[in-house]
């Protein structure tokens, strides 16, 4: 029955059109001319243009330079206190340096697959792959597979190219949560609700190389993460976008030297962890721009807060070994405003907290189980970008992320891309 | 009584398929566009307004959740949109809309580019391979874009090819009158000195035979500096020209400097439809872009 509607309506219609829209006003004349165009710019339309494109069969290449002056009072490489058995990859020089030159080779491999290589140039020679992954959107139905080596999508800023960062730096709870980014070697698979409103989740298995994670030779997997986005619009000028991550892996002989102990030994000692690690977060990004149009002016308000757990067995400078487990916490909350274009204002402020950690009764006179300090750090930023392919940068910091050693902190970095420059995500 | 019947009946199947053929434009034209072509038949969602620079758009989460069930992307291609859409399309997990499918249509390729660069440098600023890419203010550009669209509504709706069969031959009709009422109005545009804001509007000028004698932007998608501007100026002294135009998006504050230092007009254009009152649908967008530019010239 059905079917036999559709067929009646479908012959119907353009009886329908007909009835209503023979306006004869036209002279005969005039409709001659008419259709003989029409004629012309049907004969026109069928010489097509091949597609054009710079990149026709040929990989999107793209190179990121960029470096810094640095103007520090303290020594970079004294760790937030409370966080010496984490990474504190900070990236800081004195004075002038070049950062990391970033070489991105992106293309489509097949009509099934994409392939993207981020290869990192470090300053003093020798390159690490930095993402090195083929996607898949050939599944369907919301579904996007990646697999190789790419920036886990825990987080917001997790997945962000430094050279997309609004700060010089990663926020303190990324440098010795994620040790500035994880990157994982594994699968990731994002499936895309089919609502008005933007939900996605998704899953990965990973080797865990990554901090927290510290490398194995196993099989299996080493470390998971598990993330829900939601987002949608707020009338024509605001967009937000929510998230909440959980990722957990295992340390196993993780050894962090000169943590301070309850002796006072001088340099600090060598402790090693062992155990299960597990960290939940939530993150949400809020834009704002008048009527939608970003170009002028706009706003972007955005903020994350990590927990970490951890639980195993900690070696006492090389000797003594006996349980540990502790929870640590951190957060960032950023606003970056362009107030006219090409120049942009941002504010940060950071924040640790080190936690309480209950140590085995064998170390209980060795580790520190309570630093009593909260790390803080805010920074303000003032960047200039005349094209999108350029940015200048200055930032000030107030560092007290260290007891005791308050640090300013002066930073001017140039950040600049050429070649392709693939579109940013939001 | 035949015409009733039609109405019941269409009601009848719209009713039914609730399943409209599921359209994404990326840029308000093409929306505008697939309404004159489709109707009721297509549940169409406009990426952007008309007063968002299409070249710089988020790929915000909703735009990727709507791009996730369309079953057609209408964008204009030629890279316009490459700041943002290849990220919604490849977010979106959705096969049938990807670059080269059916489901992706880009207007750029059905008619002829202008300002195809020889020289592809960044030194000249933001420049598209494949040519300008603001075919939308050229009204002769629809004729063939529309055609090719129609056949993909059909293509991916064969229920409704009749449909879009009837749409676009009376589109065509009332189109081309309408581009022969525009070029008799605009007649007196004919070979004036404008100035620009941004190097958009080669189409309209190909079309009405503006005589573009400057652009405020020192090179495309290049913010107006005043260093350019006392340059433009200068050049005003020995080449004049009658109006400074931007379009409805963009800064009001360098063409408005332009203004009061060349005491020349500055007018706004709605760029595409709904970035001005006036411009409701297609028709409006250039019945208000060309009495804009009009009132531009008469108000010395």
């Amino acid at each position: 029955m059905f079917k036999h509607v559709m067929l009646c309506a479908a012959l119907l219609a353009p009886l329908c059109g007909h009835a209503a829209g023979d306006t004869p006003t036209t002279n005969n004349e005039d409709l001659r001319t008419l259709s003989e165009r029409v004629q012309q710019l049907e004969q026109q339309q069928k010489k097509q243009q091949p597609a054009a494109g710079s990149n026709a069969f040929n990989p999107d290449v793209s190179l990121i330079l960029s470096g810094t002056y640095g103007n520090l009072q303290r020594d970079p490489a004294i760790p937030a206190t409370g966080f010496a058995l984490s990474p504190n990859n900070n990236g800081y020089t004195k004075g002038f340096s070049l950062k990391e030159s970033e070489l991105g080779i992106s293309a489509d491999i097949d009509p099934e697959f994409r392939g993207v290589g981020t290869f990192s140039l470090d300053p003093a020679g020798g390159i690490t792959v930095e993402n090195g992954f083929v996607q898949t959107t050939a599944l369907g139905s919301g579904f996007n597979l990646k697999f190789g080596r790419y920036f886990s999508g825990l987080g917001y800023l997790n997945e962000q190219h430094a050279h997309a960062w609004d700060f010089v730096d990663q926020p303190l709870v990324y440098r010795t949560f994620w040790d500035n980014q994880v990157g994982e070697d594994g699968v990731q698979l994002k499936w895309l609700a089919p609502t008005d409103a933007f939900v996605e989740l998704g899953g990965e298995l990973g080797s865990g190389r990554s901090f927290p994670g510290s490398g194995r030779q196993k099989n299996g997997a080493g470390s998971g993460v598990l993330f829900a986005h939601v987002g949608d619009d707020i009338g024509v000028s605001s967009s937000w976008r929510v998230g909440v991550s959980l990722h957990q892996t295992k340390q196993s002989n993780w050894i962090s030297t000169g943590v301070p102990d309850l002796p006072g030994t001088a340099g600090g000692v060598t402790e090693s962890f062992s155990g299960d690690v597990h960290t939940a977060g939530v993150d949400f990004v809020w834009k704002y721009a008048p009527g939608g149009n970003p170009t002028v002016t706009n706003f972007k308000l955005q903020g994350e807060y990590f927990r970490r757990r951890q639980n195993g067995l900690l070696t006492y400078n090389n000797a003594t070994t006996d349980s540990y487990a502790v929870t640590q916490s951190g957060w960032y909350l950023q606003g970056v405003y362009q107030f006219m274009p090409n120049w942009r204002a941002g504010l940060r402020y950071d924040r640790l907290n080190s936690g309480n950690a209950q140590v085995g009764v064998l170390n209980a006179a060795n580790v520190i189980a309570n630093y009593g300090y909260t790390p803080t750090r805010s920074s303000v930023m003032l960047d200039y970008s005349p094209s999108e392919f350029s940015r200048l940068r200055l930032q000030l910091a107030q560092d007290k992320s260290r007891k005791g050693l308050n640090d300013q902190q002066l930073f001017v970095q140039y950040v600049m891309s050429m070649g392709a420059h693939g579109a940013h995500q939001f | 009584m035949q015409k009733f019947l039609c109405t019941f009946l269409l009601l009848l199947l719209s009713s039914n398929v609730h399943a409209a053929l599921n359209l994404f434009a990326c840029e308000p034209e093409w929306a505008a566009l697939a309404q004159e072509l489709a109707a009721d038949k297509a549940d169409i969602y406009a990426a952007t307004t008309a007063l968002q620079d299409p070249h710089h758009v988020q790929a915000r989460p909703s735009l990727i959740a709507h791009a996730r069930r369309a079953q057609l992307v209408v964008c204009t291609g030629a890279e316009l949109e490459i700041g943002w859409l290849p990220v919604i399309l490849r977010e979106s997990g959705n096969p049938d809309i990807g670059p080269g499918k059916p489901g992706n249509f880009e207007a750029a390729h059905y008619v002829t580019m202008l300002e195809v660069p020889t020289l592809l440098s960044r030194n000249e600023g933001d420049v598209h391979p494949g040519g300008n890419p603001h075919i939308q203010l050229d009204a002769r550009n629809y004729l063939p874009i529309a055609q090719a669209l129609s056949q993909r509504m059909s293509e991916l709706d064969p229920a409704n090819a009749a449909f879009y069969h009837e749409r676009i031959h009376s589109f065509t009709q009332k189109w081309l009158a309408a581009i022969a009422r525009w070029e008799k109005q605009a007649a007196p545009l004919k070979g004036q000195a404008v100035i620009v804001h941004h190097k958009a509007y080669a189409y309209l000028n190909d079309w009405l035979g503006l005589n573009e004698v400057a652009e405020l932007e020192p090179k495309p998608g290049m913010e107006p500096s005043v260093s350019h501007m006392s340059q433009v100026l200068e050049q005003l002294q020995r080449q004049p020209a009658r109006m400074v135009i931007r379009s409805a998006y963009q800064d009001s504050r360098p063409s408005e400097w332009m203004s009061a230092h060349a005491h020349i007009p500055a007018v706004v254009i709605p760029f595409s439809v709904g970035g001005t009152d006036s411009a409701k649908d297609l028709y409006g967008l250039f019945d208000d872009t060309i009495a804009r530019l009009l009132a531009g010239l008469s108000a010395h």
